[in-house]
């Protein structure tokens, strides 16, 4: 049913493709232009309702949930949150409910992207997993509720 | 030491000075470290990091209460810091002197003892719009409590307060003025004296946030005739931790207690507690006795240096700083004050400050972006955030000539 690759074989390609850099200007401008490829969110999901709060920059998200699985859309006005948002996406978007909630997300630590988990309130990455996994929980208790 | 007195006259040995402190010998993602966020804590020098040390390896005792000798020397220390914070102040005497956790600790404290007793309902009390969050919150408790009124003097487009609405504002039923000396935003050195005569004109009390100021300009309370005064030891090339409270003599003497505990009693029965002289009366509990015997060594430190030469180098850093920036295209400098500290905030058209403060650390160079704690000063200008370039003593033309060419590497990634 799923053809999609599981959380950590997607986290892993992340990982191969960042080994690859030597340089952390490499590692960001790489982030910078998955960040500009990013498509923009439509102007109606860009309200306070979908703000993750905790984010210096301004960050929207959305989640659709379609056949078990959680579809996520997310915009940033900073492109590097942007390029982070990306990958997240990439990982966590069309998975199910379950595997999201239990995903370790190694991968920021892996590549070095750690700076941005750090507890600081100009860091929204953090804010982001959180947000991400809620919506996560809630759709499965949804499900559960309903079923 | 004959060397280091001859280039002093001339003006400041930068790299001497750069030498006291080890911090900038380190690397960060493999470029020597640029510590341009000055404004949000200072780095120490070695002497203020030897003091720390060297009171746990060897008087570490409790203060003010021992008969033994180290309970002697650690309290011979740690009142040496309130004497010579007296100097930098210039207060008229010691017992003025009062130790808190920061000035964000000491603001409060005013707002909670000398604030309820005072304040009723229906008075005013004035700040300005580039205030920091820390000289809003407290006075916003305040007013509500007492169904007082918080009124904000505002600033133009360069980030200077329009004082002719600062005196529009006063009157009778202002109880309190309370501003920042200069702005941890903008740089905005704001004219205090004139500040303070026209709100004793007028009747009201004058509360001053030095926080970013004590270490660049010359203060002196007796002269700016200032009811409170408040400063961090951490901004001062000190430890973090310590903060000042300043206050009048007669003003903290008629003011009721802060917190209860030990060192602020004189006697306690179960009936009835008598409270110590100032300024005991206010420093309840175990002080934070290190970082404020190692706050002397930061004070030392700045006296040796010498303000004028520290005011004289930053000055030539904002100049120098601010002439570059301006070239750079697409970036815009906020807060262009006559007279400034040594701080630049500026934004950089499509691009977020965050990803330029993030590309920025990529090249070593830290800086501060964000609101800076002034989020109503953001609103002003219709910004969600700057980048801020702060320097202190220490930092040098070439380390801006480092933040300029990492910015055109910056520019060239987001765009």
């Amino acid at each position: 049913m799923n053809h999609q690759n599981t959380i950590a074989a997607i986290e892993k390609e992340i990982v191969a493709e960042f080994s690859l850099f030597d340089s952390w200007d490499d590692k960001y401008e790489y982030i910078i232009d998955l960040g500009k490829r990013l498509p923009p969110l439509e102007l109606q999901h860009k309200i306070d309702e979908n703000r993750v709060k905790g984010c210096q920059s301004a960050v929207w998200l959305v989640a659709e949930y379609r056949d078990g699985h959680i579809f996520y859309k997310a915009d940033s006005d900073s492109v590097i949150v942007k390029g982070l948002i990306s990958m997240l996406i990439r990982v966590l978007s069309g998975q199910s409910a379950d595997d999201i909630i239990q995903a370790n997300l190694d991968f920021i630590r892996e590549i070095g992207m750690t700076t941005h988990l750090a507890q600081t309130r100009s860091n929204g990455l953090l804010a982001m997993v959180r947000q991400m996994k809620s919506f996560a929980l809630a759709y499965k208790l949804k499900n559960a509720a309903t079923t | 030491m004959i060397t280091a007195k001859a280039s002093l006259q001339k003006g400041l040995d930068v790299y001497s000075i750069r030498q006291q402190f080890p911090i900038l010998n380190r690397k960060v993602k493999g470029k020597p470290l640029v510590y341009l966020d000055n404004a949000a804590t200072t780095q120490k020098p070695q002497v203020v990091i030897d003091a720390l040390v060297n009171y746990y390896g060897n008087y570490n005792a409790n203060v003010h209460r021992g008969i033994h000798t180290l309970a002697e020397e650690a309290t011979q220390a740690f009142e040496a810091t309130r004497d010579a914070v007296q100097q930098f102040i210039h207060a008229a005497s010691r017992e003025e002197i009062i130790f808190t956790r920061g000035s964000t600790e000491s603001i409060n404290l005013v707002a909670y003892t000398w604030g309820r007793k005072n304040i009723q309902a229906g008075d005013e009390i004035i700040i300005s719009h580039m205030e920091h969050h820390s000289n809003i919150v407290p006075w916003q408790i305040l007013c509500e409590e007492k169904s007082a009124t918080l009124k904000v003097i505002p600033v133009n487009d360069a980030g200077e307060m329009i004082f002719e609405d600062y005196l529009k504002l006063l009157s009778p039923k202002t109880k309190l003025v309370a501003v920042m000396h200069a702005s941890n935003a903008l740089g905005t050195i704001n004219p205090v004296k004139q500040i303070i005569d026209a709100a004793h004109k007028s009747g009201a009390m004058v509360l001053i946030d030095g926080a970013q100021s004590a270490a660049h300009l010359y203060i002196d309370v007796r002269q700016m005739d200032v009811d409170f005064f408040v400063f961090s030891s951490h901004k001062v090339y000190g430890p973090t931790g310590v903060g000042i409270l300043y206050g009048k003599k007669n003003i903290l003497e008629a003011m009721p207690v802060f917190h209860g505990g030990g060192e602020m009693i004189k006697e306690v029965t179960f009936e009835k507690t008598t409270y110590n002289d100032l300024p005991y009366k206010f420093e309840a509990g175990t002080p934070n006795i290190a970082d404020t015997i190692a706050f002397k060594a930061a004070l030392d430190f700045i006296n040796e240096t010498g303000k004028d030469n520290i005011r004289r180098h930053e000055e030539e850093l904002l100049h120098y700083a601010t002439n570059q920036l301006q070239q750079v295209p697409g970036l815009k400098i906020i807060g262009t004050a006559k007279d400034k500290v040594s701080v630049v905030s500026f934004v950089i058209s499509k691009m977020h400050p965050q990803d330029i403060g993030i590309l920025l650390d990529n090249s070593g160079i830290a800086v501060r972006t964000g609101h800076h704690c002034a989020q109503p000063l953001m609103y002003r200008f219709g910004i969600p955030g700057t980048v801020r370039a702060s320097f202190a003593v220490y930092n040098t033309i070439e380390e801006i000539d480092g933040l300029i060419a990492g910015l055109h590497k910056t520019i060239k990634m987001l765009s």
